[in-house]
């Protein structure tokens, strides 16, 4: 009986969404404000039947409701209850659900922290978000009803949730994602009702500032979180294969990453302001672009759960009427957006519109590489695919001169700023860090390679940059150590993210240029030599796991005669849907991760394989520079002013 | 020209010339790094380059798999069941890499008709089938053992 209870709720979350999207936006229009205080109980109403249903779903998977049709598609008795419970989202239809409780909950933190906005502006921002929940919970409903039973007789048994997603990687990657790309449907609301209601004004970006943010703090947690889990998981030591799901996520990252600077020269300077509402709407409409290529499975990839052209279509319908409804709205008010004021060419508001340029333009580069093969297909031209040195290519350039103008562009003022007194900085910060990178990586490792050289002169350039503006900052305090406490959570977060971005970028130059892999023949007591290391295979053996058997190898490295780590790689063998799952193993510390992984037995009896053995040196740096971006962006929208608007906002 | 004038020309001077560079760049990179999908059929006809990049998708066939010993080159037949074409690879295969299930390569054409492949890719799962081999395979008018 559970599992209809869940679709009736499901039901209602509509009806509330229905109404939401409806009463308080009439109530704005007409400005009857009985209609607009609607919408917090709407709200809460919308998102209360939407958990309810989600955790009937979860209650399905964890009780092993096996009448329910996608329990017993992606999960087993045998399994751990964490992964029952994780796959909830393992599958198209669950995971649509999370991404609608995540919108339901969004929703709801508007009317939670958002007390203190003009009842207007609230009411539309809600209204907005109940259309989107409109047209989701529609989708889920009539084309991707998770509640669907298989009835009379149900299976005895589940047929087991995909071996690659019995992982942690699945209990974290797709709800943090998912919070980020749903996430900036708040952003997106923000820009909606400003164009509905014509105002314009800084308190408006002030509100839309912090929910962007968050959003985008989730979405680069998420991202990181998926890369990492596809480097450990898919057992070959990649983290980043330009793939078409993951440029799905990575385009509505590069536009979010644009609206946060943007709506930063927005409040403080009143100005792009018709940009960040475009900005705005791209970034949702990069997110909804990325839901429907990951769900509609018009994509060859490892998210591809099910191939249904129904869902493609309903959600390309979605994605259609978002994009150009709001598009022909932006179209239509643009004009009543007033700037005012001017800037200089050397001044920070001209360097963050490059920094938005060069974002865009990479955006749209990979919107292109990903969308071509589909476009080739439709037109009938012959198959093609656009492989990852197209994307390195583009990205590696671009990044270029953006790292370039980010070591000049973060430490320069507002307005206006006289390069003159800065010419002697400038140039000895950059020799110094053309020196630094080309005598640093030698005399450690004794290679030059120029894109080594290139790559790290820029993270060391923006990384004087940083230093200075640390100095800049604290220089007229009594002591640095005050200086530095003063300064506030809004530069200390800017401060970071900008640290973590070149922490990302030091991991992506040196692991793309110094990782070394190289395949071997190994049995048990065979010793190889890798870059100072040996590595003995000490064993390997067959041991059997609780839904799995496994050939369990154990490969011993020393390094001087001294063993420094032990890697125990797997390849194991789920009967229940027949699968082989390589399974890595990794020793890893802050500078460099050993990995080893089975490939594949070369005898009968399987002690002879075939071993991948990789060094990949700083690889953990481009996770750990994610998780200091994602630190920067919720470190900054705890600033005061964003708390304190209240009193801005009704003067 | 009054300055606010002049700063929206700068504006959109700087935005025209960013897109034509971005166009520009973008193309160039296309233009070397797009692969174009050929089937066993089209490749025996002669149809693909030689010396570029190209994908080529059908199923492993049976029997073909040869390994050479002491090392992990390995030669395969990939078929659409109207032409073949020989493969050799040396590395690690898939883990779901198995003789009579679909697989797509990347890699270059020799004269003589051998495709050396750098990556070879086979399904992900038990169910799943990459749309270029259902592809190349109806071509050949096999659409039945597609699934």
């Amino acid at each position: 009986m559970f599992p209809e209870f869940g679709q009736y709720s499901l039901i209602l979350a509509w009806l509330f969404s229905m109404l939401l999207a409806v009463l308080p936006l009439v109530g704005v229009v007409r400005k009857n404000e009985a209609l607009q205080r609607t919408a917090p109980a709407l709200s809460w109403g919308m998102f209360f039947f939407m958990m309810v249903s989600f955790f009937i779903l979860v209650r399905a998977f964890v009780n092993d409701d096996f009448s329910v049709a996608i329990v017993s598609q992606n999960s087993n008795s045998a399994l751990p209850w964490y992964y029952k419970f994780s796959a909830t989202w393992g599958n198209h239809e669950g995971s649509m659900l999370l991404w609608i409780v995540m919108l339901g909950g969004w929703t709801v933190a508007v009317t939670v922290f958002a007390r203190t906005l003009t009842l207007e502006l609230k009411s539309a921002v809600l209204g907005v978000l109940g259309i989107v929940a409109v047209g989701f919970l529609m989708f889920l409903l009539f084309t991707s009803n998770p509640f669907e039973r298989i009835l009379p007789i149900p299976p005895t048994d589940g047929s087991d949730l995909n071996p690659l997603l019995q992982d942690i990687g699945l209990i974290l990657h797709p709800p943090t994602l998912y919070m980020g790309y749903v996430g900036f449907s708040v952003a997106f609301a923000f820009a909606i009702a400003a164009l509905i209601t014509g105002r314009f004004d800084a308190t408006w970006v002030r509100w839309s500032r912090p929910w962007t943010n968050v959003a985008w703090a989730f979405l680069t947690l998420g991202i990181a979180l998926g890369s990492w889990w596809a480097y450990y998981e898919l057992g070959w030591g990649g983290w980043w294969f330009w793939d078409p799901v993951e440029n799905a996520s990575f385009m509505p990252w590069l536009i979010g990453t644009a609206l946060i600077h943007s709506q930063a020269v927005t409040e403080k300077r009143n100005l792009f302001k018709s940009w960040s509402v475009l900005l705005a709407i791209f970034a949702f409409s990069f997110s909804l672009l990325g839901t429907f290529l990951v769900r509609s499975g018009v994509l060859t990839s490892v998210h591809a759960f099910a191939t249904d052209p129904d869902r493609g279509l309903f959600i390309l319908g979605i994605l259609i009427l978002t994009i150009g409804g709001s598009l022909i709205l932006y179209a239509l008010n643009a004009h009543k957006i007033r700037t005012s004021g001017q800037f200089e060419v050397v001044s920070r508001e001209s360097f963050m519109l490059m920094n938005n340029i060069l974002l865009v333009v990479i955006a749209f580069a990979v919107l292109f590489g990903t969308l071509l093969p589909l476009l080739a297909d439709a037109f009938g031209w012959r198959k093609l695919s656009v492989g990852a040195p197209f994307f390195n290519m583009v990205f590696n350039m671009v990044m270029v001169v953006l790292l370039s103008l980010l070591g000049v562009g973060q430490l320069l003022r507002w307005k206006r700023h006289s390069l003159k007194a800065w010419t002697g900085y400038l140039i000895a910060a950059a020799a110094a860090a053309v020196v630094i990178a080309l005598i640093l990586p030698l005399t450690l490792t004794g290679q030059l390679h120029w894109q080594v050289w290139l790559g790290m002169a820029l993270v060391f350039w923006t990384a004087i940059g940083l230093v200075r503006m640390l100095l800049d900052r604290t220089r007229n305090s009594e002591s640095r150590l005050k200086g530095m406490m003063k300064a506030g959570v809004g530069f200390w977060g800017m401060w970071i993210a900008h640290l973590g971005l070149i922490v990302s970028a030091t991991g992506v130059v040196l692991v793309s240029n110094f990782d070394l892999e190289r395949d071997f023949r190994m049995q048990a007591g065979d010793s190889v030599e890798m870059s100072n290391y040996r590595f003995t295979m000490d064993s390997i053996e067959r041991v059997n796991g609780p839904n799995y058997s496994s050939d369990f190898g154990v490969i011993s490295v020393y390094r001087n005669d001294k063993p420094i780590a032990q890697l125990e790689p797997e390849k194991r063998f789920y009967p229940v849907q027949g699968s082989v799952m390589t399974e890595a193993g990794i020793d890893g510390n802050l500078v460099r991760d050993l990995y080893a992984s089975l490939a594949e037995p070369l005898d009968d009896e399987r002690q002879v394989w075939s071993v991948r053995l990789q060094v990949k040196p700083f690889v953990g740096w481009l996770w750990y520079g994610a998780l200091l971006m994602s630190i920067g962006g919720v470190l900054a929208i705890t600033d005061k002013r964003y708390r304190l608007t209240k009193k801005g906002a009704s003067a | 020209m009054n300055p606010k004038r002049k700063q929206r020309l700068i504006l959109i001077l700087l935005g025209v010339s960013g897109v034509a560079v971005a166009v520009t760049l973008v193309l160039f990179a296309l233009r070397q790094n797009v692969n174009f999908f050929f089937t066993p059929s089209e490749i025996s006809a002669g149809t693909a380059p030689t010396e570029q990049v190209i994908r080529a998708g059908g199923m492993v066939r049976e029997g073909s798999v040869l390994r050479e010993d002491g090392s992990l080159k390995v030669n395969f037949t990939v078929t659409d069941y109207a032409a073949d074409v020989a493969v050799m690879y040396n590395g690690i295969l898939p883990d779901l890499f198995r003789e009579g299930d679909g697989v797509v390569v990347i890699g270059k054409l020799d004269d003589t008709g051998l495709l050396t492949a750098d990556t070879v890719l086979a399904k992900h799962d038990e169910t799943y089938m990459p749309p270029e081999v259902t592809h190349a395979l109806e071509q050949a008018g096999h659409p039945d053992t597609t699934n």
